[in-house]
C-alpha cells in the first residue's frame, strides 16, 4: 500500500468503506404492488401504501427477498435465515409514512467478501459486513420552481439492497475497483443493473484518514456519489479536507457531507442535521421473515457462474492470459460474446481480435457489445475467412470496419468487394516483375546484402495486388525471382 | 431518569410538534408521571428473555412479484394540501 | 318491541320474515340518531343518503332472494375505519379534512355482508383514551345517567360506537381495541364487545393507533350480534402482513354451547387495590353463574399482570409516535403553512394534534430515542413476553379466563383528568390481552349501586373465539341484563 496524502506533517493514509445502495430488479415493489418502471410519469406508480396513506400496510415481495439471497451468495455471504425489518423514522418530505422499512439489527445477509482487481494486477479481498433490504424514498425536486420543492413518490418503496462494505480500501482506486466489481456482480447475478446515471447504483462514502499504524479517526459519510469516478474524487477531496483540518490543530467532526463535483469538494448537508436519532425498532406490521434453507439452497444451484469463475475457467479452457479473461468477464455479454467466437476456433487469435480492433472499432462507432453491429457469428466468420485463406489479415482488418459500417456478413463483403486473396502464382509473378522493373536500384542493394529490403519488395509486390496477395506465396515467389535473405 | 424542560423540547423538535413555551413544564411534569410510572418495569427479571414485538406468533407470508396497483395519480393527489402538476408541493428545501 | 330494541338476530328474522324492510328499520334509527345526537354526539358524520341508499339495495337483494348476512343491518362505523369518498377523521383535526379514496376491510367486508352504515363514529383522537374526551369533535355523551345526573364518559376510544349501540340509534357498530378500546366502552355503557385474536380481523385501512396491539372488532347488544359481525368483519386479508389465514368459524353456533365442562380460570392478579366492591361481588357472582352452568372453575395465575399497564404505556406510544409521523400536511390531511418544511411540519402537527396524542408522541419518541431504547422499549418487549408466557400457561390448564373489564363503572366528564396515569389505570384488566394478542370480550352482567353497568370478561386462548362466545354466552343468559340506559331512541327523554 503505497498511496498516502502527504500533509505538512507527513504521509496521511486513507480508510474507506462504502454503503453501496442498490436498486432491486423487480416488476413491483418491496412493500407494495406498485410498478418500478424507471422514467414515469410523476406519482403514476404509487399505490396508497407507497404514499404513506392512514391505514395503509406493507406486504414483502418474495422476488425481492430471493433477490437479495441471491446476491449475498454471490458476495459469498452468510444467508440469515431469520431476519426482521426495522422502522428508522426520521421526517423529509419524500419519505411518506415518516419512517423507512429497512434491517437494522438482523439484516437478511451477513459477512461475506468479494475480491478486487487493481492495476497492477493484484488483487485484494474487501470484506463485506452486511447486506439488507429496504425501501427507497421518494424523489425531492428543489430547482423546478422558485419557492417550492415537488415531490414524485414513483421511486417510493422501490427495493433497495444496502451493501455494507468493511472500511478495508486505503485508496480511492480501491473504492472504485470495488464499486465496479460489486457492480459486475449484481449485474451478472441480474439482481441489480448497476445503472448509476439513473440511479440505480449509489454509494454512500465513508471516509478517514490517520498516521500509519494509529487507530481509526473520525470518520464523515459523503451521501449518495452517483459515479465511479465521482467516488474517487470525494475520496480524494474528503481525504485533503480532514489532513488540512487535522494538521491545523482541528478535529474532525463526524457528519453527513454531499461531493459536489463542480468545484471538487464535499461540503456539510444541512438537511440531515438533526437526523442523527433514527429511533429504529421492530416494523410492527410485518412479521419475521423466515426463509426455508430448501429454497434458498435451490436459489444457489440457480446462481450463473460468476465472473471469478468464469475468468479462472475461461483460462483454462481457452488458455488466454488473465488479463485477457479479466477483461471479457467485466461484463457478462462480453464473456459469452467472447466464448461463441472462440469455440471451435484459435482462441488466442480471438481474443486478440476482440481485444484490438473489435474492441477500437465499438469505442470509435460509440456502440458497445449489446448493441454491437457485428454478431459473434459474423466476427467468427471472419476470423474462418482468414484460416481458410480467402482471405488475409490485413484485408480481414478493412472487412471488419465495413462489417461495423454497414452490418452485413463478411463472406458478402468480400464477394461483393472482390477482396478474395489472389493465390494465383501467375499473377503473383506478374506484380513481382513489375516490382522489380520499377525498382532496378533497389534491387541492386539488396543483392549487395542490404538483406531488409525484402520487406520493402514484399510490400511493393502486395500494394501492386491492392493487398491481396496471399502473403506466404508472396514469400514464397519473392525468394525464388531475388533470392533469399541471408538471414 | 426523568426529563428536564431541554429534553423536552429535543424530544418535541425529533417529533416535529412545535410547543409553546407553557406547554414544556406541563409536559414535563406528565411525561415524568408516565416515566415515573413505567419505571417498575426495571423490578422484572428479564435476563435471557427474547423479546416480544408483534401481537401475531407465525413466519411472514411473502407475496408474488407481480404489478397490482398504482397507476391512479389523480387519488394520490386528491388530498394534498398543495400540488404544483402532479408533484405534491413543499417549502423549497435546501439541502 | 319496537324496532330499535331489537336484536341484530332478531332484526334478521324480521326481514327475512318481511315483517320489516330495511329502509323501514333504517328509517328509525336515522331518526333516532337526529334525536339523539344532538345531545350524545356519538356520531362525527352521518351519511343518511348512503344509508338510504343501502337499505334501498338491501330491500332489493332480499327481495330477489338474494340477502347476505347482514342485509339491511343498520350499524356505526367507528370513524377510525377508511371509507372510500366517506370523511374519516380518526377524532382528529389533522385530518378533517381528509376523505379516504379507498375502503378499509373490515368495512368493505361489513358491506359486502348488507350492512347499512349510518355514520362515522366518534372516538378519542386516533383512538388514544379511555373516555372519548380527546375526540377533536367534542366528548361523546354516556347515555346511561348516574344517581348524581353528572354527565358520564362512555368510555373510549370507541365511545361513540358504544353510546350509538347503548342508545338504540345503531343496531350494532364496529370498534377498535388497542388496550380496551372495545370491552371499556362496552362496560361503561351496557352492551358487549369482542377484541377478537390480533390476527382475526384485518387491520388494512384502519388509521393506526400502535400496529402491534390495534384489532377490530363488533359492538352490539347482545353476545351473539357480535357474534354475528364478527362472523361477517373476520377472515385473511392478503393486504395485511399479519393478519391470519384460517378460516372463520361459526361464531354464532358458538354462543349457544353453553360451559359444561369447560375449565375456566380465575387469575388472583386481577383482585387489585381500589376495586369496586361491587365489581368484586359481581366477579363473584360470574364465578358462580358459570359453576352453576357446568363449568370447572380454577384458579390460576398471571403473575405479570400488574406490568401491563407499564408495558402498553411503552409500547403503544412507541408505535404511535412512529405510525403519526405520516400526518406532515404534505399529501393528505390539514397543513399549517411555515417559512420552511420543518417549520411547515411543526405548526401542523401542534395545530393538527390534541394534548393526550401530543403526549403520547413524545412518551414514544422518548423511550425509542437514543440511549433510552435498551432501558424502556426492549424491557417492555422482554416484559411482554413474559406476559404471553403467562397466558400460554394459564391456558395449559384453563379453556377461559373470567375477569371483571374495568376497575369501576363510568366516571363523570372531568372526573380521573387531574394525571394522565390516573386515567391509564382504566385499563388494567383489558391491556394484557392486547399484549399477548388472545381474544376478550365484555358482557354486560350487572349495575353498581348507582345504577351504572358493569361488566365482565372473558378471554380465550389463541384465535379460539368459540370458547370466548360460549362462556360469554353462558354469562349473559345467567346475568339476564335487561336494564337499559335512561337516553335512548323511544324513551322519551
Amino acid at each position: 500500500m503505497s498511496y498516502t496524502i502527504e500533509g505538512s506533517t507527513g504521509p496521511w493514509e486513507l480508510v474507506i468503506g462504502l454503503e453501496v445502495h442498490a436498486q432491486v430488479i423487480s416488476k413491483s415493489k418491496l412493500f407494495s404492488g406498485a410498478a418500478t418502471d424507471f422514467g414515469s410519469e410523476p406519482n403514476t406508480q404509487v399505490s396508497f401504501v407507497d404514499a404513506g396513506f392512514p391505514g395503509m400496510l406493507p406486504v414483502i415481495n418474495r422476488e425481492c427477498v430471493a433477490q437479495a439471497v441471491r446476491t449475498g451468495l454471490g458476495l459469498n455471504a452468510q444467508i440469515n435465515l431469520v431476519s426482521r425489518f426495522d422502522r428508522k423514522n426520521y421526517f423529509y418530505a419524500d419519505l411518506p409514512q415518516g419512517y423507512q422499512i429497512s434491517q437494522y439489527e438482523h439484516p437478511i445477509v451477513g459477512m461475506g467478501t468479494i475480491d478486487i482487481e487493481l492495476e497492477s494486477g493484484e488483487t485484494r479481498p474487501i470484506g463485506i459486513t452486511r447486506l439488507h433490504l429496504e425501501q427507497d424514498a421518494g424523489k425531492s425536486m428543489h430547482d423546478q420552481h422558485a419557492s417550492k420543492s415537488l415531490i414524485d413518490l414513483n421511486r417510493s418503496g422501490v427495493a433497495l439492497m444496502e451493501i455494507v462494505s468493511e472500511p478495508d480500501m486505503r485508496t480511492p482506486e480501491e473504492a472504485g475497483a470495488y464499486i465496479r466489481k460489486l457492480r459486475t456482480i449484481l449485474r451478472y447475478l441480474g439482481t441489480c443493473d448497476g445503472n448509476m446515471d439513473e440511479g440505480s447504483m449509489r454509494a454512500d462514502v465513508n471516509v478517514s484518514v490517520r498516521k500509519a499504524g494509529e487507530a481509526f479517526r473520525t470518520r464523515c459519510e459523503i451521501k449518495n456519489v452517483n459515479s465511479i469516478r465521482f467516488v474517487m474524487q470525494a475520496i480524494e477531496a474528503e481525504a485533503r479536507r480532514q489532513v488540512e483540518i487535522w494538521e491545523s490543530g482541528g478535529a474532525v467532526t463526524q457528519e453527513t457531507r454531499l461531493f459536489d463535483p463542480a468545484r471538487g469538494e464535499t461540503r456539510s448537508m444541512r438537511s440531515k442535521e438533526d437526523a442523527h436519532d433514527y429511533r429504529y425498532f421492530p416494523e410492527p406490521d410485518l412479521l419475521p421473515l423466515v426463509l426455508d434453507e430448501a429454497w434458498v439452497a435451490t436459489l444457489k444451484t440457480e446462481l450463473p457462474e460468476l465472473p471469478d469463475a468464469k475468468r479462472a475457467r475461461l483460462m483454462q479452457d481457452y488458455g488466454i492470459s488473465r488479463y485477457e479473461s479479466s477483461i471479457f468477464v467485466m461484463e457478462q455479454v462480453t464473456a459469452d460474446f467472447f466464448e461463441t467466437v472462440a469455440k471451435g476456433r484459435d482462441a488466442k487469435q480471438v481474443a486478440n481480435w476482440m481485444l484490438g480492433d473489435f474492441f477500437a472499432a465499438l469505442n470509435r462507432t460509440g456502440r458497445s457489445i449489446e448493441n454491437s453491429p457485428v454478431s459473434a457469428a459474423d466476427l467468427g466468420a471472419l476470423l474462418d475467412l482468414i484460416k481458410d485463406g480467402t482471405i488475409n489479415g490485413k484485408i480481414a482488418k478493412e472487412v471488419l470496419e465495413l462489417m461495423v459500417e454497414t452490418g452485413e456478413a463478411p463472406g458478402a463483403i468480400v464477394e461483393a468487394r472482390g477482396l478474395r486473396q489472389v493465390t494465383d502464382t501467375g499473377a503473383i509473378d506478374a506484380a513481382i516483375d513489375q516490382v522489380i522493373a520499377a525498382h532496378p536500384d533497389k534491387l541492386a542493394e539488396y543483392k549487395s546484402g542490404k538483406d531488409k529490403l525484402f520487406g520493402f519488395f514484399v510490400g511493393q509486390v502486395m500494394k501492386a495486388m491492392a493487398g491481396k496477395g496471399n502473403p506466404a506465396l508472396v514469400n514464397e515467389a519473392l525468394k525464388q525471382k531475388i533470392g533469399a535473405p541471408a538471414a | 431518569m426523568s426529563l428536564d424542560p431541554a429534553t423536552v423540547r429535543r424530544i418535541a423538535k425529533l417529533a416535529r410538534i412545535r410547543l409553546t413555551d407553557d406547554e414544556v413544564p406541563r409536559l414535563e411534569g406528565e411525561l415524568n408521571a408516565i416515566l415515573g410510572y413505567v419505571e417498575q418495569l426495571s423490578e422484572v427479571d428479564v435476563d435471557g428473555v427474547q423479546p416480544l414485538s408483534g401481537g401475531a406468533q407465525m413466519a411472514m407470508r411473502l407475496r408474488d412479484d407481480a404489478v397490482t396497483d398504482g397507476n391512479y395519480p389523480d387519488k394520490i393527489l386528491a388530498n394534498a394540501p398543495d400540488r404544483i402538476g402532479n408533484f405534491f408541493a413543499v417549502p423549497k428545501v435546501v439541502e | 318491541m319496537t324496532m330499535l330494541d331489537m336484536s341484530i338476530a332478531e332484526a334478521l328474522a324480521a326481514l327475512a320474515a318481511k315483517k320489516i324492510s330495511a329502509v323501514e328499520l333504517t328509517d328509525a334509527h336515522l331518526t333516532a340518531v337526529e334525536a339523539l345526537n344532538p345531545r350524545l354526539n356519538a356520531f362525527i358524520t352521518i351519511t343518511a343518503d348512503q344509508a338510504r341508499a343501502q337499505a334501498r339495495a338491501a330491500d332489493a337483494a332480499r327481495a330477489a332472494g338474494d340477502a347476505p348476512a347482514l342485509s339491511g343491518i343498520p350499524i356505526a362505523m367507528k370513524d377510525l375505519f377508511c371509507t372510500e369518498g366517506v370523511r374519516t377523521t380518526a377524532g382528529s383535526n389533522i385530518l378533517e379534512p381528509f376523505i379516504p379514496p379507498y375502503e378499509s376491510t373490515v368495512s368493505a367486508r361489513l358491506k359486502a355482508a348488507g350492512a347499512v352504515m349510518l355514520g362515522k363514529a366518534n372516538l378519542d383522537e386516533f383512538a388514544m383514551g379511555s373516555s372519548n374526551i380527546t375526540s377533536a369533535y367534542g366528548a361523546v355523551e354516556n347515555p346511561w345517567q348516574r344517581d348524581d345526573g353528572a354527565k358520564l364518559v362512555p368510555g373510549g376510544s370507541s365511545g361513540g360506537s358504544a353510546a350509538a349501540v347503548a342508545a338504540r340509534m345503531a343496531m350494532g357498530a364496529t370498534g377498535t381495541d388497542t388496550g380496551g378500546s372495545i370491552r371499556q366502552p362496552a362496560a361503561f355503557t351496557g352492551i358487549a364487545g369482542i377484541k377478537p385474536t390480533y390476527g382475526r380481523c384485518s387491520r388494512f385501512g384502519i388509521v393506526a393507533f400502535a400496529s402491534s396491539l390495534d384489532q377490530a372488532g363488533p359492538m352490539a347488544r347482545t353476545v351473539e350480534d357480535c357474534a354475528i359481525l364478527l362472523g361477517a368483519m373476520s377472515g385473511f386479508d392478503e393486504r395485511d402482513s399479519t393478519s391470519a389465514d384460517r378460516p372463520v368459524p361459526d361464531f354464532r353456533a358458538a354462543c349457544a354451547r353453553g360451559v359444561q365442562g369447560l375449565r375456566i380460570g380465575i387469575p388472583r392478579e386481577y383482585r387489585v387495590d381500589g376495586m369496586a366492591p361491587e365489581i368484586e361481588t359481581l366477579w363473584q357472582s360470574g364465578i358462580d353463574w358459570l359453576k352453576r352452568a357446568g363449568a370447572e372453575i380454577i384458579d390460576v395465575s398471571l403473575p405479570h399482570t400488574r406490568y401491563g399497564l407499564p408495558v402498553y404505556y411503552i409500547v403503544a406510544p412507541a408505535e404511535a409516535s412512529s405510525n403519526l409521523a405520516r400526518y406532515d400536511g404534505v399529501r393528505f390531511g390539514a397543513r399549517v403553512d411555515g417559512a420552511d418544511l420543518i417549520d411547515l411540519y411543526e405548526r401542523t402537527r401542534a395545530a393538527g394534534f390534541g394534548a393526550e396524542v401530543k403526549r403520547r408522541i413524545m412518551i414514544g419518541t422518548y423511550v425509542l430515542s437514543a440511549g433510552y431504547y435498551d432501558a424502556y422499549y426492549l424491557r417492555a418487549q422482554k416484559v411482554r413476553a413474559l406476559m404471553l408466557r403467562d397466558f400460554n400457561q394459564a391456558f395449559a390448564k384453563v379453556d377461559a379466563i373470567l375477569t371483571p373489564t374495568a376497575p369501576s363503572a363510568a366516571f363523570a366528564i372531568g372526573e380521573k383528568m387531574d394525571d394522565p396515569v390516573t386515567m391509564y389505570l382504566n385499563d388494567v384488566f383489558t391491556v394484557p390481552s392486547n399484549l399477548a394478542g388472545v381474544p376478550a370480550m365484555s358482557v354486560p352482567a350487572g349495575l353498581d349501586a348507582r345504577g351504572l353497568p358493569l361488566g365482565l370478561q372473558v378471554i380465550g386462548r389463541h384465535f379460539d373465539e368459540e370458547t370466548v362466545f360460549a362462556v360469554a354466552g353462558a354469562l349473559e343468559r345467567a346475568a339476564m341484563f335487561t336494564a337499559m340506559p335512561a337516553v335512548r331512541a323511544g324513551a322519551g327523554s
